[in-house]
C-alpha cells in the first residue's frame, strides 16, 4: 500500500464536503459561508490564527454543533446538519484540542470503548480481522491489542489513563479514535504541549495510518512545519471566513495568508 | 462526669452486656443496608448524568405503591392464587419502572440537555411531586401493607443465644442484606465486564467522548435511570415489609444525604460504606450516648455527622480529591 500521489487525490472521490456553511453563537459569527471538501485518501489540513472557526468546523463536521446556513455530504449523502450519533456509526472519528478521555478508565478500556459501535470497516483494515469462529468480544479485543501494539502504549495497558502525562493520553485517544476503524479521522491539534520527539512520533503514526490504513485525516494544527510536511491539501480560515485553499506550496505563498498570519497595515 | 459519661460509661455498657450491644450493631447495619441502596440510586443517575435526582426516594416509595397497587387490582380482577398475583404485579411493577426511565428520558432529561446543574437539579423536584400525585391519584393516598408473604419473603425471628443473651434477627432484614449484597455484586459486574457497562463508565466520566465514539447518551440515560428505579424498587419493598408503604417513607430519601456526603457522588463503593458508618453510628449512638441529650437523636446524629466530614473531608470517603487549578 502507497499513499496516493497528489495527482490521484485531486483526481479522487469526495469523502466529505461542507458547502456555504455559516455558524454564529448569539451575535458572534464563528464560522462564515465556508465551503471545502475532504478526498478520500487525503491528509487534509486546517489552519488558521487563533479564533478562525478550526475547532468549530471540526465540530459541525461530527455533529456536535448545528449550523444556521449550508450544507454537509459525507459519502455522497447531503444533510443540513450531522448528527454526533451518525457521524460516528458513519464512520467519522476525532481527537480533542483538550484530551477528552475517560480518564477513570484504563487505557486498554478507552480504546474498547472506541468499538462501542460496531463499524463498517474499510477494506484497509483486513489486517485486523479475525476468524469468525472468535466471539465478538475477543475479537475486538484483539484489534484493540493491535492497536495498542501500534501505538507503542503496551506498558501502560491497565493504568487508568487520567495518571498518565499528557503526551501519552494524546497517543491514547488517537487509539480510541482508531479502534473506530474510521473513513474520516479527525484530529483537533494532535501535537499540541508536546515536545520535538513525540511530535516526530505523533507524525509516524498519522503518516502510518494514512499510508497503510488509507485513512482519510483532517487535522488542525499550529506547528506549520508539520502542516507542510503531512498535509496533502491545507484549507485556511481566518475570522470564520476561508482565505486560502490549495496544496502546501500555494498556501505559503498566498498574500491573504501571509497577512492573516503576520498581520497588515490597514 | 461529663466526660465519664461521654467516653467511659458507653464502653463499659457495651462490654457489660454483649448481647445487646450486637441486637444494636445487628440493627445499624440493617438500617446501613437500606441507606446503602438509596444512596445507590443517587449514585448511578449523578455519575452517568451528573443530574442530583432530588426524585430517588419517592421513587422508592412509588416502585412499592405501585407494586402493592397493580397486586390489589390483579386480585380484584380475580387472580385468585395470590404468589401468582404477586409476581405478575413485581413483573409489571418492572415494567412500569421501565417505563418512567423511558419517560423520563424523553420529557425531562432529553429537553433539557446542557442546561445548568440546578435546572436538572429542579426538574427533579418537579418530578417529586408529580409522582407523590400521580401515584395518589391511581392507588389512592391510604398506606398499605407490602405483599411480603406473597412473594416469599421470610417472616418472624431467629433468636440466637450468645454472648450470654440473646440476640434476635428479623428474617426480613437477613433477606433484605443479601438480595442488597446480590444486587450490588450484581451491578458492579454489569459495569465492569459488558459493553453496555463500559459504555456507562465512559458516560460518566465525558459526555462529549461518548458522544465522539457513537456511544447514545439517550439510551445509556434510560439505562441508569431504569437501573436505580430497580435498586429503587428493592429498596422500596424491603422498607415496606419493615413497617408499611405510604408517602410517609418519602423522608428515607433524606436520610440518604448524609450517606452521600460521607461516601461521595460518584462512588458505589462510597455508597455502600457510608450507608453502613451511618446506620450503625446512628443506632449505637442512639443507644448508647442518646441518653445524655434526652433520647432522640437517632433523627439527627447522621447530619451532624456528615457536617463534620463536610469540614475535614468535603470531596467524600471515596470521592476523588477536589483540586481546583488557578
Amino acid at each position: 500500500m502507497r499513499a496516493p500521489s497528489v495527482a490521484e487525490i485531486a483526481a479522487g472521490d469526495v469523502l466529505l464536503a461542507v458547502e456555504g456553511v455559516s455558524l454564529a453563537f448569539g451575535g458572534v459569527k464563528a464560522v462564515s459561508d465556508v465551503s471545502f471538501d475532504i478526498r478520500k485518501g487525503e491528509i487534509r489540513a486546517i489552519i488558521g490564527p487563533n479564533g478562525a472557526g478550526k475547532t468549530s468546523m471540526l465540530n459541525v463536521i461530527n455533529g456536535f454543533y448545528h449550523p444556521q446556513a449550508g450544507r454537509i455530504t459525507f459519502k455522497g449523502k447531503t444533510r443540513r446538519a450531522m448528527r454526533p450519533h451518525a457521524a460516528a456509526a458513519g464512520g467519522i472519528a476525532r481527537t480533542f484540542q483538550n484530551v477528552a478521555l475517560f480518564k477513570s478508565m484504563t487505557t486498554l478500556d478507552n480504546i474498547m470503548a472506541g468499538r462501542s459501535l460496531k463499524m463498517h470497516k474499510s477494506f484497509f483494515w483486513q489486517i485486523f480481522r479475525h476468524g469468525p469462529a472468535l466471539s465478538e468480544e475477543i475479537e475486538h479485543r484483539k484489534t484493540a491489542e493491535e492497536i495498542i501494539d501500534f501505538l507503542e502504549i503496551e506498558h501502560i495497558r491497565r493504568i487508568p489513563v487520567g495518571k498518565l502525562p499528557y503526551g501519552l493520553q494524546k497517543r491514547v485517544e488517537l487509539g480510541r479514535a482508531l479502534a473506530m476503524e474510521p473513513d474520516l479521522l479527525l484530529l483537533d491539534e494532535p501535537m499540541a504541549g508536546m515536545n520535538l520527539e513525540e511530535k516526530e512520533d505523533m507524525s509516524r503514526y498519522i503518516l502510518s495510518m494514512n499510508n497503510y490504513y488509507g485513512t482519510t485525516i483532517a487535522l488542525i494544527e499550529h506547528d506549520m512545519g508539520v502542516v507542510m510536511d503531512l498535509s496533502d491539501r491545507v484549507v485556511v480560515l481566518d475570522y470564520g471566513r476561508k482565505i486560502a485553499d490549495g496544496t502546501p506550496d500555494e498556501v505559503k505563498k498566498n498574500k491573504a495568508v501571509i497577512d492573516a498570519y503576520l498581520g497588515v497595515a490597514h | 462526669m461529663l466526660l465519664y459519661k461521654i467516653f467511659i460509661d458507653p464502653f463499659v455498657q457495651m462490654g457489660a452486656s454483649p448481647d445487646l450491644f450486637v441486637q444494636t450493631l445487628w440493627e445499624g447495619l440493617v438500617a446501613g443496608v437500606l441507606y446503602a441502596l438509596i444512596a445507590l440510586g443517587f449514585v448511578l443517575i449523578f455519575k452517568a448524568s451528573g443530574v442530583f435526582n432530588f426524585a430517588q426516594g419517592i421513587m422508592v416509595v412509588f416502585g412499592a405503591l405501585t407494586l402493592v397497587g397493580i397486586y390489589e387490582i390483579l386480585v380484584r380482577w380475580g387472580i385468585s392464587q395470590e404468589n401468582v398475583a404477586a409476581f405478575l404485579a413485581l413483573g409489571l411493577t418492572i415494567g412500569v419502572m421501565f417505563l418512567l426511565a423511558f419517560a423520563v428520558e424523553r420529557i425531562v432529561l432529553k429537553p433539557l440537555v446542557n442546561q445548568p446543574d440546578i435546572i436538572l437539579f429542579m426538574a427533579t423536584f418537579g418530578l417529586t411531586y408529580f409522582l407523590i400525585g400521580f401515584g395518589e391519584y391511581v392507588f389512592g393516598g391510604s398506606s398499605k401493607v407490602m405483599i411480603a408473604d406473597q412473594l416469599y419473603l421470610p417472616k418472624g425471628f431467629i433468636d440466637l443465644k450468645i454472648l450470654g443473651g440473646v440476640v434476635s434477627l428479623q428474617k426480613i432484614d437477613i433477606a433484605a442484606a443479601v438480595i442488597a449484597s446480590i444486587m450490588v455484586t450484581g451491578l458492579a459486574l454489569f459495569f465492569s465486564k459488558t459493553r453496555i457497562g463500559r459504555a456507562l463508565r465512559a458516560v460518566a466520566d465525558s459526555h462529549k467522548a461518548a458522544l465522539s465514539v457513537g456511544i447514545s447518551l439517550d439510551q445509556i440515560w434510560v439505562i441508569v435511570w431504569f437501573a436505580s428505579g430497580l435498586v429503587a424498587l428493592v429498596t422500596g419493598i424491603m422498607w415496606g415489609a419493615r413497617s408499611e408503604v405510604s408517602f410517609a417513607l418519602e423522608v428515607i430519601a433524606l436520610r440518604a444525604l448524609p450517606v452521600l456526603i460521607l461516601g461521595g457522588f460518584t462512588s458505589i463503593p462510597g455508597a455502600i460504606v457510608g450507608g453502613l458508618i451511618i446506620g450503625i453510628g446512628e443506632k449505637l449512638g442512639d443507644f448508647y450516648w442518646g441518653a445524655l441529650l434526652g433520647r432522640g437523636i437517632e433523627s439527627w446524629l447522621a447530619y451532624f455527622i456528615a457536617l463534620v466530614f463536610l469540614l475535614f473531608r468535603p470531596q467524600g470517603l471515596f470521592g476523588e480529591k477536589i483540586i481546583e487549578r488557578v
